[in-house]
């Protein structure tokens, strides 16, 4: 127990830094992913047919290629090409923060599956919410924020809560390259201490919390999103 | 000379009362032309009913009308103003084509309310965020048509949890809010219950009482010849006949038309 203690020699400390890594990269990119997942349902539902071939391309191959292969490829290929652009541009190489890169990597990846998500969310609500905006004098952005993206939500939270929790354990792929987020830290700290089971046991119970915790957090949200639908069990019982 | 003043003279005074023209409307859907051309004219304060079969093309005309349906060909003039279109009939000016959709009116036969929002939500929505009303006036003014329809303690209410009669009734409230120059009826009691079919007709008379100008699609004939001013029977996207209820309901003169009313129990 006391090496999982907060202050050194325990490792404690190390593992909630790391926790607070993973968190920040999971935020980053899960928020990223919901940006290019509106852009991207938005583009592939009325977009023209370059734009729908190309989200198409883009969906198919990130979702086709395994995740930790991905990270590989963006990481090294994204830090080289802005290297390389750096340097053309004449200011030498540039120090890449890892947070900021793993953002990206996973938001990218993310950003493929809330297409999808958020394309069939769309899809499901029911015509006519649309139609009678647009009937009112609404002007398309207005009735994407007023009437499809509220009346979307509530088809699309379920799915956007399995990405959530996809997003906060796909930190866990950086480790390849070597950025220090909770699973790294564990192994770090767990091969000095030769603590294995301790130290994994302690991460696993770390992921659970953020799990439980993320629980009801879109419980929240999604009975929020629900708000003036019927509950299925009460329509059975009226 | 003197024959166009005259004509101007005249063009001016009509155009002043109309409330909607529609000029040589054509409508095709892929090679299916379900509209070959539909003119017609409603004054300030007409209620213009539109009867045919299905498929005659009457919900497509109206939704013509607030390019719900971007119409093939003609021309669509609201309050004297035309609606610009390009070649194609696509509106030329969003802008124009949003400001003239806020003086239009329409109710669904599916009501189509707003789902995540109240009934007051659902009244206020389009003062608030279109027309830019102050949120205070917006409710104040909502309440009171909530009232009116007769859904003043509904206000805090989700559409879902109401009968279709009440959803509808809300949706003519929604419509009312905005002031509307023309309101466009479109089956508005065909998605219904029968025993539900009076409440919302109740209402709608009260408002052709008062005045309102309104084209009204609808399937309920005794309806249409009670509170119409004018009627017009469409037949394979064009006006068979028309004319006063009366002639129209009392003596048809088209065949079709006597076809129709025979089948439809007239």
């Amino acid at each position: 127990m006391e090496l999982l203690s907060l202050s050194p020699p325990g490792w404690g400390g190390n593992l909630l830094r790391g926790l607070v890594n993973s968190l920040q990269i999971a935020l980053g990119a899960f928020g990223m992913g919901l940006v290019i997942g509106l852009f991207g349902a938005y583009g592939k539902l009325y977009g023209g047919v370059v734009i729908r071939d190309l989200l198409g391309i883009y969906t198919t191959v990130i979702r086709a290629v395994p995740e930790l292969v991905l990270i590989l490829i963006l990481y090294y290929v994204g830090t080289d090409l802005i290297n390389k652009a750096s340097e053309a541009m004449g200011y030498g190489r540039v120090e890449i923060s890892g947070v900021v890169a793993g953002i990206w990597v996973l938001g990218i990846v993310q950003g493929a599956y809330s297409t999808e998500i958020l394309r069939g969310a769309i899809q499901a609500v029911p015509k006519g919410q649309m139609e009678a905006a647009r009937a009112y004098g609404m002007p398309a952005f207005l009735v994407m924020r007023r009437v499809t993206i509220p009346a979307m939500m509530s088809f699309a939270v379920p799915g956007l809560a399995n990405l959530w929790l996809i997003a906060t354990k796909d930190t866990a792929l950086l480790a390849i390259v070597g950025f220090s987020e909770l699973t790294l830290e564990t192994k770090q700290a767990a091969a000095s201490t030769r603590a294995y089971f301790t130290f994994f046991l302690a991460a696993g119970a770390l992921y659970l919390i953020v799990t439980l915790l993320s629980g009801v957090v879109f419980g929240r949200i999604e009975k929020w999103a629900r708000r003036g639908q019927p509950s299925l069990r009460t329509g059975q019982s009226r | 000379m003197g024959l166009d003043d005259n004509l101007a003279q005249e063009a001016g005074q009509n155009t002043a009362d109309e409330a909607i023209k529609v000029t040589d409307l054509h409508k095709s859907f892929g090679t299916l032309e379900v509209l070959k051309g539909v003119s017609l004219t409603a004054q300030k304060g007409d209620v213009v009913a539109i009867i045919g079969g299905s498929g005659s093309g009457k919900s497509t005309l109206l939704r013509c009308i607030n390019f719900l349906e971007t119409p093939t060909s003609g021309t669509i003039t609201v309050s004297g103003e035309d609606v610009e279109m390009r070649a194609d009939g696509s509106p030329a000016n969003r802008r124009q084509l949003e400001r003239i959709r806020t003086r239009l009116a329409m109710v669904f036969q599916a009501f189509n309310l707003w789902t995540h929002r109240t009934l007051l939500e659902n009244v206020i929505e389009v003062p608030v965020y279109v027309l830019k009303m102050p949120r205070a006036e917006a409710i104040k003014k909502a309440k009171v048509l909530l009232d009116r329809v007769g859904l003043g303690d509904k206000a805090e209410t989700f559409p879902s949890f109401l009968s279709g009669g009440q959803q509808q009734r809300a949706a003519i409230a929604r419509a009312l809010a905005v002031d509307p120059s023309v309101m466009l009826f479109d089956e508005p009691t065909s998605a219904l219950d029968p025993e539900l079919v009076g409440e919302v007709l109740t209402v709608i008379r009260d408002l052709a009482a008062e005045g309102r100008t309104m084209l009204l699609v609808t399937h309920e004939m005794k309806f249409a010849r009670e509170v119409a001013t004018h009627i017009i029977y469409l037949y394979e996207g064009r006006i068979e006949e028309q004319g006063p209820p009366d002639a129209v309901f009392g003596n048809p003169k088209s065949p079709r038309l006597q076809q129709f009313l025979k089948t439809v129990g007239w």
